[in-house]
């Protein structure tokens, strides 16, 4: 025998983000085809996913948490710990790297005081690598929150902060 | 067939097949981690690679993944040119760097395909001087130890447990060389397969934890075939043991039945041959331990003051013993020791079975099957590895399209990929929900009279001179004509059934199903309790019910009781009077249990590890265990009590009593043959049950004797008790353990094929009864539809595979599993009783036989009407089934669980 | 007026707005879809983009055309078919998709739907790498004005056939850009990739029969379709037809991306288009075509970026956009770098990129440290063979292998500096 009993649903997910979910659930011919945009959704409304939040996307989708888990790990823009409200991706790959990104990565968690992946202590900011984020043309690049910035100087702070 | 050269050796092969699966069905030694015969391939390991040439004039070839090339006409190909040798070697090496290399303390030491292939590509030097990534590891419940560190990502592990187990909670997690195998959090992995994972991970990850608990090497286990006891199917096992006690099974490879799986029931159930509550003295009055020879001039004694004595066999006793039992008490005064209904079931499948003229299939045909009704099971709980192989039938859709496509059946991602496109017609009618659903195009719920009414219904659909049922809703009709077309479009429809609701009707619209798919290849398969319930009731005998009546009538006053706990078999009131009021109550039984408390003369059998003897599967194969270890005195196996005592008998050996046994009932005439007897011999020597490996003999018992003590003697199989003797050759019944140079881990098994995920080499071991022949006619007694009687309920036994067999139940690990012991009622039952979910329930049978206090679960699938219960536990023995009851909320001041019994 | 020589990037402006519908449509924009839909049968519409010879600008560089015509398409094959906009641009060093998608969002849906219509797919999906957010947005708006021109939807352009074009966003991963991995993650799975047969074209999206392209790939359909076979062959200065935006990035004086014909010289790209190398630096060589190619050196200028071409000089035209390698930038680093890339994007299937790439980086590591000792130079070689072609289950250790094995080839002397312990005074980043 299954379960003897069927619990309340998607316990701690937002009206707004079951909606959304079930919105694009139109698009594909099944419900897995969703997960990952579903993470992503639930990560709009929260910065992260918490396993709370997993668990609950997982049984909207008819999966178990361990498979969505398993999709979610995978994917490096699916945060699994909380973030800041904003984060910092900046480019580490090749171009990027030869002009100057390790610089840019010292100042900002210098300034922020954090490691790459803390949130800094007024849970502003997060910074993480980002691979190619294919503008090396003007390289350095920073991708802040859904903003590309390009060209970053030396003096990196200003740039990206905008102090 | 594909005419092939390897090496410049030219073979002929299957074509179409992968070139691995050719290269080790050829004999020949190709490493290989991903792909597993079951499973097919992966391509992800790269481990099985070789050299192929495009022509007779390529000198220099291309590496190709042997698991990944299909075999061709006239392709030429290298295992042993250096390119492949180093691929494969530098392979070894890299999935070492994260290895721990912590063979001295893993469990998987000594029979590991990793150290095998290690060995095998000639890997000897490490390079890598960089650190080792490490992981923490899960607790994964009783059965399953995780060691995540030992991982070489072959992916094995989560393919067999949700690509062909359809479980869902162990995946992988990560990425690059971060992958993780796990669960989402600790706890009991939920698949009912999950100890193949020991077998299936080719490394230490997934161990057993049973048998790490008191662990030894496998070179250090005496092992013996053997058959699994704890259900019908007859899958076979290699058990081992050590010290004196029983330490694992392991699946031991058959190519009808079990292939190369089992389920956790089978797996680790044994912990009850070691269990506190064996019976190891004989004893009387369930108190004074006597020694067995006083225990056999008693027995003898007994049996000749007594009144015509009489004699209750047992469906988990080999045909053996009930054989002995039988002779000795005179065939009018043996009793099959079955619950009646089952005894009136049993009786009809067994006719089905004998002259029904549909084919009892194997599991392996069963996994051939196009098109599946399942009437009134949920064979996850009554025969889990049937689910196994139904899940995998489940597939043949898929197959058939890719076959279209000309995607290879081995290719496995692509053919599950077209899984959405290609439905295998699965129906499933059940009481409720089952753990199959999720494989079903169509499930149907309902009450054991329903689920008859609808099969009836198909087989009507199906040839109309099949008798309909009267008054069947609209739904159930368009679903009987939906399943009517799918079984008729099939060209090997399968049919499942069984005892587990009890009810005739639901076997006889089985049968009528079958007979209305005239097709040569329509096939119906029953399950049943019990490792021989088949043979008993084959062997015949009367109900126990008359056995009751013998004795309270007073035609006899004494009764031997062979392995059978008769308060699983009948209610309480009634066991209680019978065994008060016969004047001696003899029982011969290997576990404590509420018979053998009340038996005068008890006397301690062996077994199945330490005693040998003939079961027959539901399929109606006979099949031959042997035994492990020799029973320690005064335990003996039950037949040997029996004839020890018999007077003027022939049967001084277990291959008498089995001759005796094939001479007697036609239908046994071919047990003989299910394995070779106790003369067989290699070149004059007897099997080692012990490898040549074996160690410490001479000092294992130097704590008590410094002298080596000498080896027991087998009279009655053709095994030594020793590492002694002839290993080369073995018939395949007789295998006690698989291995080969090279390979000693349980995949050293291609090496007895006749092919991989083939037959074993001269046959797979026992021998089929019979073959169905002519035809009954159709089954007419329809019931009429279940309509709930206001305010009564009817007890719907809900097997659980673990809980409900009464052996495993006293494995430790499997008890750790057991479910909740709760009734199930409908949501509207509940409504109107107003009771919760977790609440307390008190159930009261109308005769007012027992009121029984236990908490109640809502279950959305379950009519109306029906009050399910976990079989099994002992609180349920004292409930009388086809008794209505009465439910209600349990007083506050009941809330205690207790029970009482008026 | 239309600028015929430059078809993909006629409509970009320098100031980084973007063409609206209105601009799409008044330089041509949708002819060629009306012309595929009105007067040509789908399999005409497959047949002159094969004509053409457009190759794949996703990297392998088949032909697109021949790939469509192998799609399944009699009357007992699959009715459900996919279109698939690989969009998922990941590749370090490689930026010609972002430009195209933000800047002409049209283009590429004009291009999806003449493509659907040549295989007959009824739903196409956009799958766009997550991190191109304002890609996204223009995208989803140029969807939208599509539909409402009656582009896209049920009847296209009033004819029988029925479109639907999804935008999904990817959530990161350089292997989603494998097309099979792509797929995977489109069904919400892990994106490991699926082996091959079957190929996509067979039984891809869900089991269906299924296109993979490029958008750049793309975006070049409907100038074919519009202007027809032989004008886009007159394109091409070398054997390969029509034209490729090629882009530089590293040390030189004009970073950037330019629309040019196929088989331009490397010189011409980096000396004229990029301004040669900035003052103080020199070239030292350069990935041809991103960062799973073989460097080439100075000495390779000349060589025409047509696929045989860069590929008889050692290396790939990949995706076209190169990454210059100046001399004081360390080699040693710079593969570093790429390979601390690729075992970080390894999907972890397939043993040796799973184990070897990490191994791959720990020896880089050493060495770089002073750790390194001269038979780990074996050991590397050794895994640049390991990892070859046909040895893992995908193209990405492939890939990953080309800088590594050319770096010592070519920079050997780099290497073994660090390993007997005098290293140049090298201007590291
Ligand atoms: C690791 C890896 C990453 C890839 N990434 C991309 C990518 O981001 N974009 C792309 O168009 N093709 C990528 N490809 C190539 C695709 O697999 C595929 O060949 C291409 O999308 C086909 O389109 P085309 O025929 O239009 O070139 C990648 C291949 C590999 C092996
Ligand atoms: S080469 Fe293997 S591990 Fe690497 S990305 Fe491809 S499939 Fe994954
Ligand atoms: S067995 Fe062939 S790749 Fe794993």
């Amino acid at each position: 025998m299954k379960e003897p009993t069927e619990k309340p649903v998607f316990e701690g997910l937002s009206l707004a983000e079951i909606q959304e979910i079930n919105a694009e659930m139109t698009h594909y011919e099944d419900k897995t085809a969703v997960s990952i945009e579903a993470l992503k959704i639930v990560q709009k409304h929260r910065r992260w996913v918490s396993d709370a939040c997993l668990v609950a996307v997982a049984e909207l989708l008819g999966l178990s948490p361990a498979q969505l888990e398993g999709v979610a790990t995978f994917y490096n823009l699916i945060y699994r710990q909380p973030v800041g409200k904003t984060v910092i991706h900046y480019c580490n790959s090749v171009t990027c790297w030869m002009l100057g990104a390790e610089h840019i990565r010292e100042r900002l968690c210098r300034h922020l005081n954090v490691g790459l992946g803390e949130m800094s202590a007024d849970g502003e900011y997060t910074i993480l690598p980002i691979v190619c984020l294919g503008a090396c043309d003007h390289a350095p690049v920073v991708l802040v929150g859904d903003k590309l910035l390009l060209d970053i100087s030396d003096d990196a702070v200003t740039d990206i902060l905008g102090r | 067939m594909a005419g092939i050269e390897i090496d410049g050796c030219s073979y002929v092969v299957e074509d179409g097949n992968n070139l691995l699966s050719a290269c080790l069905s050829l004999g020949l030694d190709l490493p290989y981690f991903c792909w597993h015969p079951a499973m097919g391939s992966a391509g992800a390991c790269r481990q099985c690679a070789v050299i192929q040439y495009k022509d007779a004039e390529d000198k220099h070839g291309r590496l190709v993944m042997a698991c990944m090339t299909p075999v061709t006409d006239a392709m030429r190909i290298s295992l042993a040119t250096d390119q492949a040798r180093q691929f494969r070697s530098d392979n070894i090496e890299l999935l070492m760097t994260n290895h721990p290399h912590d063979c001295p303390v893993c469990e998987e030491g000594g029979e590991c395909h990793l150290q095998d292939m290690t060995v095998m590509t000639g890997h000897t030097f490490r390079r890598y001087r960089g650190l080792k990534r490490t992981h923490n590891n899960q607790n994964l419940g009783p059965f399953i130890n995780h060691e995540m560190n030992r991982c070489i990502a072959c992916y094995r592990c989560v393919r067999f447990y949700n690509d062909y187990a359809g479980s869902d909670d162990l995946q992988v997690f990560g990425i690059h060389n971060n992958v993780y195998f796990g669960r989402f959090e600790d706890g009991a992995l939920e698949s009912e397969f999950s100890g193949n994972l020991v077998e299936v991970c080719p490394t230490g990850v997934f161990t057993d934890k049973t048998f790490s608990a008191h662990y030894s090497r496998k070179w250090d286990l005496q092992t013996a075939p053997s058959i699994c006891v704890h259900c019908s199917l007859g899958c076979n096992i290699a058990p081992g043991e050590h010290y004196g006690k029983l330490r694992r099974v392991i699946n031991r490879y058959h190519g009808e039945v079990n292939g190369y799986f089992l389920c956790d029931r089978g797996r680790f159930g044994y912990g009850f041959v070691n269990s506190p509550e064996r019976i190891l003295t004989p004893r009387i009055k369930s108190q004074t331990e006597i020694t067995a020879d006083a225990a056999g001039s008693h027995f003898r004694q007994l049996l000749k003051t007594a009144k015509s004595p009489i004699g209750i066999g047992s469906p988990r006793s080999s045909l053996e013993a009930n054989f002995a039992l039988r002779t000795l008490v005179g065939e009018e005064n043996f009793f099959l020791g079955l619950e009646d209904t089952e005894h009136t079931l049993l009786n009809t499948i067994i006719e089905l079975m004998r002259k029904g003229g549909i084919h009892s299939p194997s599991l392996r045909e069963v996994e051939q099957a196009d098109a599946i009704l399942i009437l009134g099971e949920d064979v996850t709980h009554s025969a889990p590895r049937l689910a196994l192989s139904l899940r995998q039938a489940a597939r043949n859709a898929s197959f058939e399209l890719a076959h279209t496509m000309h995607i290879l059946p081995w290719q496995d991602a692509a053919v599950r990929n077209l899984e959405s496109q290609a439905l295998t017609p699965v129906f499933i009618a059940s009481l409720c929900a089952t753990r199959l659903d999720d494989a079903a195009t169509n499930t149907y719920r309902g009450s054991p009279e329903d689920i008859a009414r609808l099969g009836f219904a198909v087989a009507h659909y199906l040839d109309d001179s099949a008798p309909a049922p009267s008054a069947l809703p609209d739904i159930e009709q368009s679903l009987a004509l939906t399943i009517a077309n799918s079984l008729k479009q099939a060209k090997r429809p399968l049919i499942v059934s069984g005892t587990s609701c009890s009810s005739l009707a639901v076997i006889k619209a089985a049968y009528n199903v079958a007979k209305a798919l005239p097709g040569p290849d329509t096939h119906l398969t029953f399950t049943m309790p019990e490792c021989n319930s088949l043979g008993l009731a084959i062997m015949g005998g009367k109900p126990l019910q008359h056995a009751f009546e013998a004795i309270n009538k007073g035609l006899a006053d004494t009764v031997v009781i062979l392995e059978n706990d008769l308060y699983r078999r009948a209610p309480g009131q009634h066991v209680d009077l019978f065994l008060n009021t016969a004047r001696h109550v003899l029982v011969i039984d290997s576990l404590a249990n509420k018979t053998a408390q009340k038996a005068e003369l008890l006397l301690p059998s062996a077994t199945f590890a330490e005693s040998e003897g003939t079961l027959v599967n539901n399929e109606g194969r006979a099949q031959r265990y042997f035994p492990v270890y020799p029973a320690m005195e005064p335990v003996h196996a039950s037949w040997q009590w029996l004839t020890n005592i018999m007077e003027n008998t022939q049967w001084r050996h277990h291959d008498d009593l089995t001759d005796a046994c094939a001479g007697a009932f036609p239908d046994f005439a071919a047990i003989i043959q299910a394995a070779p007897g106790a003369d067989y011999s290699i070149k004059g020597s007897k099997i080692p049950r012990q490898p040549h490996r074996y160690s410490g003999r001479t000092a294992m018992h130097a704590n008590i004797k410094v002298s080596e003590p000498a080896r027991p003697h087998d009279r009655e199989t053709p095994f030594s008790f020793s590492m002694e003797g002839a290993m080369a050759e073995v018939p395949p019944a007789l295998l006690p353990v698989i291995w080969a140079p090279g390979w000693n881990s349980n995949q050293a098994i291609n090496k007895f094929q006749e092919e991989t995920g083939g037959h074993l080499r001269d046959g797979d071991p026992g021998v089929r009864l019979f073959e169905a022949s002519g035809t009954l006619p159709w089954f007419n007694d329809i019931p009429p539809a279940f309509k709930p009687e206001q305010g009564l309920w009817r007890i719907m036994p809900l097997p659980n595979i673990f809980g409900t067999e009464e052996l495993s139940w006293h494995s430790p690990p499997v008890a750790e599993r057991l479910p909740n012991f709760c009734a199930f009622v409908n949501p509207l039952d509940a409504e109107a009783l107003g009771v919760n979910s977790g609440d307390q329930i008190e159930i009261s049978s109308l005769s007012g036989a027992f009121i029984l206090n236990i908490p109640v679960e809502i279950e959305h699938t379950l009519s109306s009407g029906l009050l399910g219960i976990t079989t099994g536990r002992p609180e349920f023995q004292s409930m009388n089934i086809r008794e209505r009851v009465t439910l209600r909320k349990a007083s506050p001041q009941l809330q205690d669980n207790s029970e009482s019994q008026l | 007026m239309e600028k015929m020589d430059k078809p993909l990037t006629k409509n970009i402006r320098s100031d980084r707005a973007f063409a609206t519908l209105a601009d799409y449509e008044s330089t041509g924009g949708y002819q060629g879809l009306r012309k595929a839909i009105t007067q040509l049968q789908p399999k005409e519409a497959q047949h002159w983009v094969k004509e053409a010879g457009l190759r794949g600008r996703g990297g392998a560089g088949f032909n697109t055309g021949l790939k469509w015509s192998l799609v399944p398409m009699d009357e007992d094959a699959a009715q459900t078919r996919y279109l698939v906009v690989n969009a998922d641009e990941m590749e370090p060093g490689t930026f010609k998709d972002r430009l195209l998608l933000e800047q002409d969002p049209h283009q590429l849906i004009e291009g999806v739907i003449i493509a659907a219509y040549a295989i007959q797919a009824s739903i196409a999906y956009i799958f766009l790498r997550g991190e191109y957010h304002l890609a996204a947005q223009r995208l989803a708006n140029a969807l939208l004005e599509a539909r409402a021109k009656g582009y896209l939807g049920e009847h296209v352009l009033n004819s029988g056939f029925n479109l639907e074009i999804y935008l999904h966003t990817s959530a990161g991963r350089y292997i989603c850009g494998e097309e099979t991995a792509l797929l995977n993650a489109l069904e919400g799975k892990r994106a490991t990739p699926r082996a091959k047969p079957p190929f996509p074209l067979v039984s891809g999206l869900w089991g269906k029969p299924t296109v993979v392209n490029n958008v750049e790939t793309l975006c070049n359909v409907p100038h074919i379709l519009h202007y027809g076979v032989e004008w886009y062959q007159s394109l091409g200065r070398g054997a390969d037809k029509g034209t490729k935006l090629f882009g530089a990035s590293g040390r030189i004086k004009h970073p950037g991306l330019w629309e040019l014909p196929m088989g331009t010289p490397i010189r011409e790209i980096i000396e004229d288009h990029a301004g040669g190398m900035r003052d103080g630096y020199k070239l030292r060589g350069f990935l041809p075509g991103g960062a799973s190619t073989d460097f080439l050196l100075p000495e390779h200028l000349d060589v025409v970026m047509d696929y045989d071409a860069v590929a008889k000089a050692g290396s790939r035209m990949g995706t076209g956009t190169m990454i210059i390698l100046d001399d004081k930038t360390c080699p040693v680093q710079m593969v570093l770098n790429l390979e601390q890339f690729f075992a970080q994007e390894s999907c972890g299937w397939c043993t040796p990129c799973r184990d070897g790439l990490p191994w791959t980086v720990t020896l880089l590591k050493d060495i770089i440290a002073g750790r390194g000792r001269m038979e780990d130079l074996d050991t590397l070689s050794g895994l640049t063979r390991m990892l070859g072609p046909g040895n893992t289950f995908c193209a990405l250790a492939p890939g990953a292998m080309e800088p590594l094995q050319s770096a010592l080839k070519y920079f050997r002397e780099d290497f073994e500096r660090y390993i007997v312990g005098n290293i140049a005074d090298m201007e590291t980043a």
